[in-house]
């Protein structure tokens, strides 16, 4: 299953709604070309919704980090929403558990932007 | 089921999913837990993905070779590639506080995580790396 990406404005936060695989290759692309076209476009504050993301490899917590810093270095603000259990796994073992805001309620979530 | 299985693959994306795919179909047949089932699924993509970027570069010339072995106690994995050849012990801490923000270099951390041995060999050229998961006691037949 490939990577689908869609966004939504949420009370001037860019919820990303993600969903499939990101992994080396397409699901991380499209992840690294989201980031960039939204920042481009001067959307910083970013939160995304990985409840339906089914799989993460190395490349993709890469990616996440990436984005991490992107949106950072810009001035922004990059939260993640619904992180399934693998997912937060993941997070945990690789020690960025506490480098990312991770949220499990989207108003919530939202609200807490800057 | 099959004690032995092996495949060659292209250095291409594709057949790092093929990799994985192959990797859950012997995990399962082997009896383990689908949560592991998913951890050395998860261990051989990075392996095959190390295997096919860094190893053969996505050369079209080279192949990459993933063989399987199950006996009394273990699976034994076995990825082979026709690269220039890795230093295992020059491998950067990924959790190392300068690391940590970096945008790759967890593969082979993830790997160590999700088996209970891993070992690696230069070829000359190329590298193997041996994944080594053991049964739990109860799926043991």
């Amino acid at each position: 299953m490939t990577m689908k990406v869609s966004t939504r404005q949420v009370n001037g936060v860019t919820v990303v709604d993600m969903s499939g695989r990101i992994t080396l290759g397409e699901g991380s692309v499209i992840l690294r070309d989201t980031i960039r076209d939204l920042l481009s476009r001067g959307n910083k504050k970013i939160l995304l919704n990985l409840g339906d993301v089914t799989y993460i490899d190395s490349s993709g917590i890469g990616e996440l980090v990436s984005a991490f810093t992107s949106v950072r270095n810009q001035g922004g603000e990059l939260k993640l929403l619904n992180l399934t259990k693998k997912v937060h796994d993941l997070l945990q073992i690789t020690k960025l558990y506490t480098v990312f805001d991770i949220k499990d309620d989207e108003t919530a979530a939202v609200g807490a932007f800057k | 089921m099959t004690n032995r299985v092996s495949y060659t693959l292209d250095s291409t994306l594709d057949s790092v999913n093929t990799a994985e795919s192959t990797a859950v179909k012997f995990a399962a047949g082997a009896g383990f837990s689908e949560d592991e089932q998913s951890n050395i699924a998860m261990a051989v993509r990075e392996a095959a993905v190390n295997a096919v970027l860094h190893g053969n570069a996505y050369d079209p010339e080279k192949k990459f070779f993933l063989a399987y072995e199950n006996t009394d106690d273990s699976i034994i994995i076995t990825i082979t590639d026709q690269g220039q050849g890795l230093d295992a012990s020059n491998i950067p801490d990924p959790l190392a506080p300068e690391n940590l923000m970096k945008g790759s270099g967890r593969g082979i951390f993830l790997i160590r995580a999700f088996m209970d041995e891993v070992k690696f060999q230069n070829k000359n050229p190329g590298t193997e790396i041996t994944l080594i998961k053991k049964h739990a006691k109860e799926e043991r037949q």
